[in-house]
C-alpha cells in the first residue's frame, strides 16, 4: 500500500514535534537539514549512520577551486535567452548577495542555477509527467558574483511539479542553486523556494529542516525595487554559505 | 549571520551541472595522469546511479591556489569547451554512470607542506542525501596524517585507494552499511 499524504504529514509533524521539544529542553536551534529523515523516502539509504569525523587539521579543504570569466559567457545568466523564441510563463529576475558566516561577500564565484519549466516539466528524460516541454526553455544558468558578492538571473518562474515520493506529492516551486565559496568546505547546494506557497507544508524535502526560522533562509522574498516595468517581477534571495572561508588568503586577493 | 540549509541536488540536474570533461583534469595521454575511480552504493549495497561527486586537489607540487578554467566555455555557442591543457584547475566534477560508477583522470596531488600526506578533497551529492558529504582520497595509508592515524584500521581503509594496474586507483564510497565511508566535518 503506497504511503499516503497524511502518512507522511503524521510523520512530518512527529518529527517537528520531537525537535521543537528538544529545542525547549535546551538543544540548541539545528541550522541544517537533518540527513536521516524518513518522510522523504530516498534518504533513508542514502545518509551516513556514523558521526561526521571533526578534521582540525584541513588545509586543502580550506581552500577551494577558481572560477572566471573563461568559465562562463554573459548570456549564461538570462535563462530567457537561451533559444530563439521567447519561453513560456512569468519573466522573473532573481538576485541576491553570497556571503559567508561573518556577512562577508563571496566575491568573483560562480553560482549555477536549474529549475523546471513554467509547467513544472525539467527538460530532463526522466521526467516524464504529462507537463508540456517548453521548446524555449532549458532552464539552466550560471554566473559570477560581483564584488559585492551579487549575482542576478533572469528566469521564468517555475511550476510545481509532482513526484513520486507518496501518492499526490507535489514539490513547492523552487529553483536549484548551486553555490561556491572560497573554501571548498563552503560549498553548498540547495533550492530557493517562493514566498507563501502553500505546498511547503506537505514537502518532506522543504521540511527535512527542522527549524522554521532556519526554512524561512530558503524562501526568496518579493521585491518590488527589483521588478521591472512591463518587463518582469523581482525575487531577493541572499546566500549564507556555512563552513570556514579561506579568510587568510584574503589580503592576497 | 546563520547559514543557508542545503536541499538534496534532487534527481534532475544531469543537465545542469555535469559537462563534457568534467572529471578530465590532466590531458589524456599525459605519461603522469592518473585514473582514480570508483562506485557509490547506498546502505543496501546498490550502486547509487544519480550521485555528483567533486573533486577538489592540490596541484603536483603541492600548490593549492586554482587556476580557471574548469568549465571554460565557447563564447560563441556556449557550449563546453573543455580546459586548456596547459593550466591545472584542481577541480573536477563527475556524475555517476548507471552502475553507479564514476573516473576522473588527474595528477596524484602533491604535499600541501612538509610531512603533509596528500590527498584529493572529495565532495559527495545525491538524490535523496539532503546534505552533501566530504570525503578524502588518500593514495597511500600513512601514520603521519593525523586524521588517518585517528581512525581504526577498517574505518581508515575507507579513505585509501587500491592501486591497479595501468596508473588506476579505485575507492568506493558506501553512504551507510557496514562498510561505510568515513565522512568529515571541518570548522
Amino acid at each position: 500500500m503506497p504511503d499516503s499524504q497524511g502518512d507522511i504529514d503524521r510523520e512530518i509533524a512527529d518529527i517537528a514535534t520531537a525537535a521543537a521539544k528538544a529545542v525547549a529542553g535546551g538543544e540548541p536551534e539545528p541550522e541544517h537539514v537533518s540527513r536521516d529523515y524518513p518522510p522523504y523516502r530516498s534518504s533513508v539509504l542514502r545518509h551516513p549512520r556514523l558521526p561526521l569525523i571533526l578534521t582540525e587539521e584541513a588545509d586543502t579543504e580550506l581552500r577551494g577551486p577558481v572560477f572566471g570569466v573563461t568559465d562562463v559567457t554573459e548570456l549564461d545568466r538570462d535563462l530567457t535567452r537561451h533559444h530563439p523564441g521567447e519561453p513560456l510563463g512569468e519573466r522573473i529576475t532573481v538576485s541576491g548577495r553570497v556571503l559567508d558566516r561573518s556577512g562577508r561577500p563571496v566575491r568573483g564565484q560562480l553560482v549555477e542555477v536549474w529549475q523546471a519549466n513554467a509547467s513544472g516539466r525539467y527538460a530532463h528524460d526522466r521526467d516524464q509527467h504529462p507537463a508540456p516541454l517548453d521548446p524555449n526553455f532549458t532552464g539552466t544558468g550560471r554566473c559570477l558574483t560581483d564584488d559585492e558578492g551579487r549575482y542576478h538571473f533572469t528566469t521564468i518562474k517555475p511550476g510545481a511539479y509532482p513526484w513520486r515520493n507518496h501518492v499526490n506529492a507535489w514539490r513547492p516551486a523552487h529553483i536549484h542553486f548551486s553555490v561556491f565559496g572560497t573554501a571548498f568546505a563552503q560549498r553548498l547546494v540547495t533550492q530557493m523556494y517562493f514566498p507563501n506557497d502553500p505546498l511547503f507544508r506537505y514537502d518532506p524535502i522543504f521540511n527535512s529542516v527542522p527549524s522554521e526560522s532556519a526554512r524561512q533562509r530558503m524562501i526568496a522574498a518579493y521585491d518590488h525595487d527589483l521588478s521591472s516595468p512591463e518587463w518582469s517581477l523581482g525575487y531577493r534571495w541572499d546566500i549564507v554559505l556555512d563552513g570556514p572561508s579561506a579568510t587568510w588568503m584574503e589580503e592576497g586577493r | 549571520m546563520k547559514p543557508t540549509p542545503s536541499q538534496t541536488v534532487g534527481p534532475f540536474y544531469g543537465y545542469a551541472l555535469p559537462y563534457p570533461g568534467g572529471g578530465e583534469l590532466a590531458p589524456a595521454g599525459h605519461p603522469d595522469a592518473v585514473v582514480v575511480h570508483g562506485f557509490v552504493y547506498d546502505g543496501a549495497g546498490e550502486p547509487v546511479p544519480d550521485a555528483l561527486l567533486e573533486f577538489w586537489q592540490a596541484d603536483p607540487g603541492g600548490g593549492l591556489d586554482g587556476e580557471p578554467g574548469s568549465m571554460r566555455k565557447d563564447q560563441v555557442n556556449r557550449s563546453f569547451a573543455g580546459r586548456d591543457l596547459v593550466r591545472f584547475t584542481g577541480f573536477a566534477r563527475v556524475a555517476t554512470d548507471a552502475d553507479g560508477q564514476w573516473a576522473v583522470r588527474t595528477f596524484r596531488p602533491g604535499a600541501t607542506g612538509p610531512g603533509r600526506v596528500p590527498y584529493i578533497s572529495v565532495c559527495v551529492f545525491a538524490r535523496g542525501l539532503l546534505h552533501h558529504l566530504y570525503t578524502r582520497i588518500y593514495f597511500e595509508d600513512s601514520a603521519s596524517d593525523p586524521l588517518l592515524a585517528s581512525l581504526e584500521p577498517d574505518r581508515r581503509a575507507t579513505l585509501v585507494a587500491t592501486a591497479g594496474p595501468g596508473g588506476t586507483h579505485r575507492l568506493d564510497i558506501h553512504l551507510q552499511g557496514e562498510r561505510e565511508t568515513v565522512f568529515l566535518e571541518f570548522r
